[in-house]
Formats: C-alpha cells, structure tokens, sequence
C-alpha cells in the first residue's frame, strides 16, 4: 500500500511540472508542507485541477477566476496560502 | 540493466513548439514518427511565449522581409549569420499562413485579416520607425499555436511518447547519429529509439541560472545529450536578461509597469536610471536597464538583508490605474514577493530569459560541426530546432517574437531536411554501437549505486549561485576566470550525486539528477565561452572591454566576429565564421548598433 501511495504521489508531483513558472513555485511549496497529509480526498483534487490548461490553473490560483466546486476549491486555497511569498 | 529496442524513420525529442512543428513535416510525408516528451505537448514551456510570432504580413501598413532581416541582424548585434536570418524573415509568411490553416485563432481586423501590432526592435524602412510585425492571439499566442499543431500531428498519425526522459545520443564510430537513449518515467524502462533521422527541439537551459524566468522543465536535456556525445555547443556565453523578474522566484514582471509610470529605486530611495540614461530613463533598452541594476548592486547600492536586488516601485501610481491596466501585477507581488505593490514597492532583479546559443546548425536544420578543416559539416541523421539549437539567427541578442517564429521556421525545415534525407536513403537503419548504449546504462548504473554523494538539489542550487555571480547580466573578469573553476568544482560533484529513492515508478529524484547532468554542460559551455570573449556584444558585456573608435561599447569585429564552440571533450574551444553573406541580397554592413 505504501508503494502504491509513493508511486501515486510521485506520479502527481511529475504533473506539477508546468509550462509556467508560476505554477512550478507554487506546487514546489505545496510538496514541502503537504506531501506527507495529503489524503485520497486531496490527491483527488489534486488530480482534477493538474488536468487544467496552465493558463486556466493560474487564473484559479491567482484569484482571478473562481470555481463552485467546494473540493477543489479547498485544493485552491491550500495552493494560495503556500505561495512563495511566504519566505519573504 | 535490460533495455529494450524500437524502430522509427524519425524520433523527435521535445514536444514544444519546434517538436511538434518538425513532427507534422515527417508525419504528414508518410514517415513513421515518434516524438519523446517529459510532460504533455500543451505543458511545454512554448505556452509562456505572449508576444506573438513576427512575419511582415503587412496587413494594417506596409511591411517587408528585408527590413525585418534588417532589425534581426542589427538585434544579433551582427552575430546572426545573414543567411539564416534572410531563410527566416523571408519564410515568416508561409509558416504564419500554414498556421492559420491549423486551426490557429489569430487576433483579426475588420477586414478578416490577422492583426498586427509593433514590438521592440521591430523596424519599417531599414530602422525608420517602428512597425506592426507581430501576429497574436491575445496573450495567449504560444498555447494557441502548441494546440492548433498537436491537433495537426493527432490527425497526421504522429506518435506521442509522452513521460519519457530521453538520457543520450546514439552515435556510431563514423560519427552519424542513429537515434536517442530513453526512459519511460512510468516504469523506469529504458529504450533505444533506433531511427535515421533524429530531430532534437528540446528547448533551452534557463535553469542554469539562480534567477531564471524559465519553467522547472527548462533543464537544457539536449544540450546535455548533444555535448557528452561530442557535439560543441556554439555561442553559449549570449543569454538574454529581462531586467525586471521578482526577486527570489524570477516571475516576470512585463515591461508594461514601467511603461505606466514605474521607477526603479536603489536602497537610498534614489532613481538611479537618471544617471544611466537621462532621457529614458526606466524605459531604456533591457540591456541598458539591465546593466544599470546590477551595477547598483555591485556597487552596494541594493536592498534587503542581502542588497541582492532593487526596488520597482509603483506606489504614487492611483490604485485604479494599476489595476485596470496591469491585471495580474497586483497579484504576482502578492504571491512571489509578498508585497502589495498598491502600498510597497517590488523587488526586483535582471533575470535569465532566453538562450542565444545552442546545438549549432545551418537553416535547413541539420546539426553542423567542424571537420578536416571545413567550419560547418552536418551530421548525418542529426537535425535540431528552436531554443535548443544555434541556427543562428539571434546572434548576441534577441528581438521579442523572433523566437515563435525561429521554432515555426526551423521546425519546419529541420522536418523537411529530415523527409528528404530519408527518401534518398531507403536502406535498413545502421547497426546499433553497443558502446553508446552501454554509456547510457552505465550513467543510470552509477547514480544508483551512488555512496555517499552530493544532494542533487543542493549541487544544482550551488550550480545556479555560481552562475548568477560570475556569469550574470554584466561579467567582470575576475569573476568569470573564478568561476571556471568554480564551475569545474562543481562539475565534480554532478558527476558524483547521489539518490536516496531507487524507485522505479515516477521516480523524481532521479529524473531531477539525469536533468542536473544536462544543466551542468551548459552550465560550463556558458563559463569558459563567456571567459573566453574578451569584448561586449549583444548579451554579452564585460567590464574590461573597452569602448573606443575602434571598439564602439566594447564590440571588437576585428578579433570577435566569430561564432564560439565549445567541447565537452577536453573542456576546449574553437571558432567559426559569422555567415555574413545573405542568401539573395547584399550583405548588412557592420555597424555601431545603437537605437
């Protein structure tokens, strides 16, 4: 089962890999804090938003534009609140 | 370790914009293709391009290749050879058009045609004035043009191989290229792409430097590949910086901010590009700007703990105005700087964003070397096209919207050439050298039994530093000779990483440290070529280059109009001619390139 989740997470981490620098930041903070409590829930959502074009994840991310899923939108917020700036 | 054998006319490695426009050329002609990418087609880092793609269209005035050659070879600081650069202009039309008729959904005027807006550097009339050259959709013009060509290639039957790292270049005793090393990331499995033309669009290596616009994806793979199988890499020490990225994230703040009203500021609160340019002041040229920060810096003029970086500040500027015309500033300062510009200004730093240099090849695409004497021999079955190669039409520096339009063009002819190499040679594929897929296994081999070895997150973040301090947006001798060695030392270490995860699914940690082995090639062509050029040029500028009637800003034609080549190999350079002879027109004379 172990494996199964290490080779899921790694799967979902390689999806985090992005065309915009911005979204590499983001996920790249995200592992750090929550690669360890992510649950199926989370990995679910995950999933779902990293099928997203990069340019509509930003627009999620960045606040410009708002989803009514309330599964996704917890995924969201947890993606804003480890935003980079946070070291600053 | 096993591996395992797969036969194709063509593999193309890289799926961005080049890949995929290389890869229509050969499937289209019936050739059975196979193109390697480590994240889907539309996450390539081509979806970061917003300009546009320039082609002199003329559609809202008049327009003209040979005036668009004009600006690209002033651009190059007239390191661009002139016949490559004449192929591009003069094929911008065609590869625009063909585009549209992929499905592209270009802006349009009225009249239906595709709209055209100006972009700097972008000149009518040999210089005259600026000029409506770039075709767009929205700002979304490179995730528009990577949808409408992967749509192409789904129709046209090309085979996507996607999640796979390819590891090294296949080459034979006489020196052809018979395909690529690769790893399915989904299994660990490795396999030898056997096939008669390889075609490598791998994009560039940004990662190389601490402060970088680039995507994480942008780990030079090719380059790497293309080094260790003794291919020189050409004019690496020419990168280009945009000179406002936020500090510590490198997410590029657009020129716009300043076109608002934005100032830069050095620690004492000063408006520092007084000095440097009275007239333009925060809006002269990115490399004036460039230059003018880093100066500052050096000079302890910074901010932070560290005086590591300046302050752009759009604080006097009225809230509306921000938000109505810069959309998404607001939101960037929050998220990489933790600032919120409406009330404190941003920091800001010069930032890695383009790389000049690359995989040397001719305007047909096929990858060029040195050999008995002749400067630009091709070798058989190896092509390359966009940020990864060196056709080269940016020189020493690059005009915005070129490089859509390098990736369209060169993807097209290195497919082309590629089509018409493999009609003229209908015999079976050579016989694999069991040598270079050994080098491959014994690679993968060593880092898994690694000891006691360097992180690879570290060793890449040391990699990166150095870069930034001695080879940055303005070079100063001492610097660069420190860090050669520095990035020999360095050097030392990549060889030497170690992986805890031996996992074979997924495993990111050894994909990151198959990427630290491509980084670190360019990491090193960069050092010793930049080492090497004594004069300024383009991207290119040293402190200790002096600025004299015969060396106008420290451009030195006499001993430096030749293009660098660097060798993995005994860690060597050579030269070669800059082409300054076009294909059909008189040449651009050299002259002083000011604006």
């Amino acid at each position: 089962m172990e494996e199964d989740r290490k080779a899921r997470i790694n799967r979902l981490k390689w999806h985090c890999r992005r065309a915009l620098l911005e979204l590499d930041l983001v996920f790249d903070r995200f592992w750090e804090r929550y690669e360890s409590d992510l649950d199926a829930q989370g990995e679910a959502a995950l999933e779902q938003l990293l099928e997203l074009e990069d340019h509509e994840l930003w627009a999620l991310v960045s606040g410009r534009e708002a989803t009514d899923d309330p599964r996704l939108q917890e995924m969201i917020e947890r993606l804003r609140e480890v935003s980079p700036a946070a070291d600053f | 370790m096993n591996y395992t054998v797969r036969k194709f006319d063509a593999v193309i490695v890289g799926a961005g914009g080049a890949g995929l426009r290389a890869a229509i050329q050969l499937s289209e002609a019936g050739y059975k293709t196979a193109v390697l990418t480590k994240v889907f087609p539309t996450r390539s880092h081509t979806v970061a391009a917003q300009g546009g793609v320039a082609a002199s269209l003329g559609n809202s005035e008049d327009d003209h290749w040979h005036w668009h050659m004009y600006d690209t070879v002033k651009g190059s600081d007239w390191l661009g050879d002139q016949d490559a650069i004449e192929f591009m202009c003069r094929k911008a039309n065609e590869v625009v058009v063909e585009l549209e008729h992929y499905g592209m959904p270009f802006d349009r005027l009225d009249n239906g045609k595709i709209y055209q807006r100006p972009f700097g550097g972008h000149m009518s009339n040999f210089g005259e004035k600026p000029v409506r050259r770039s075709c767009a959709a929205a700002d979304r013009t490179g995730h528009a043009m990577l949808h409408a060509m992967y749509q192409r290639n789904v129709k046209v039957n090309t085979q996507f191989f996607v999640e796979w790292q390819a590891l090294d270049l296949v080459r034979d005793a006489e020196g052809d290229v018979l395909g690529v090393t690769a790893m399915d990331m989904e299994t660990g499995e490795v396999v030898v792409f056997h096939a008669k033309a390889t075609i490598f669009a791998t994009g560039g290596a940004g990662r190389i430097f601490y402060s970088s616009t680039n995507a994480f994806i942008n780990t030079g793979d090719g380059l790497g590949m293309a080094a260790r199988a003794g291919i020189p890499l050409e004019d690496m020490e020419f990168w280009q910086f945009h000179p406002t990225g936020v500090a510590g994230a490198g997410v590029l703040i657009t020129e716009g901010v300043r076109g608002e009203g934005g100032i830069l500021r050095n620690s004492a609160g000063e408006r520092f590009m007084e000095r440097y340019a009275p007239n333009a002041k925060d809006l002269a040229s990115r490399d004036v700007v460039s230059r003018a920060m880093t100066t500052e810096i050096n000079e302890g003029r910074g901010c932070g703990p560290n005086k590591d970086f300046v302050l752009l500040d759009i604080t006097h500027l009225p809230p509306e105005t921000i938000m109505k015309r810069l959309p998404g500033i607001h939101e960037i300062g929050i998220q990489f700087a933790g600032v919120d510009c409406l009330k404190e200004p941003l920091p800001v730093v010069p930032t890695a964003h383009y790389q000049m240099g690359g995989i040397p090849t001719n305007y047909a695409g096929q990858v060029v070397v040195p050999k008995d004497g002749a400067p630009a021999v091709p070798v058989p079955g190896f092509y390359a096209a966009g940020e990864c190669a060196c056709a080269s039409v940016h020189g020493a520096n690059r005009l915005g919207t070129n490089s859509l339009l390098d990736l369209l063009v060169f993807g097209k002819s290195a497919g082309e050439t590629a089509v018409g190499d493999l009609k003229g040679n209908a015999k079976a594929h050579k016989p694999l050298p069991q040598e270079a897929i050994d080098k491959t296994l014994a690679r993968l081999g060593r880092l898994d039994s690694q000891k006691d070895g360097a992180s690879v997150h570290d060793t890449r973040l040391e990699m990166q530093r150095a870069m930034q301090k001695h080879a940055g947006v303005f070079r100063f001798k001492n610097l660069l000779a420190e860090g050669v060695s520095r990035i020999h030392e360095i050097a030392g270490k990549v060889a030497a990483t170690e992986i805890k995860d031996k996992s074979k699914v997924f495993n990111t940690a050894r994909i990151e440290a198959l990427e630290l082995d491509n980084l670190i090639e360019v990491a090193k062509a960069t050092m010793v070529s930049a080492n090497a050029r004594t004069e300024s040029r383009g991207a290119h500028v040293r402190d200790d280059a002096p600025d004299t009637p015969e060396t106008p800003d420290g451009r030195d034609d006499k001993n430096w109009l030749k293009h660098s080549l660097w060798y993995r190999e005994g860690n060597r350079l050579d030269y070669k001619p800059v082409h300054m002879q076009p294909l059909s027109v008189d040449p651009i004379e050299l002259k002083k390139r000011a604006y």
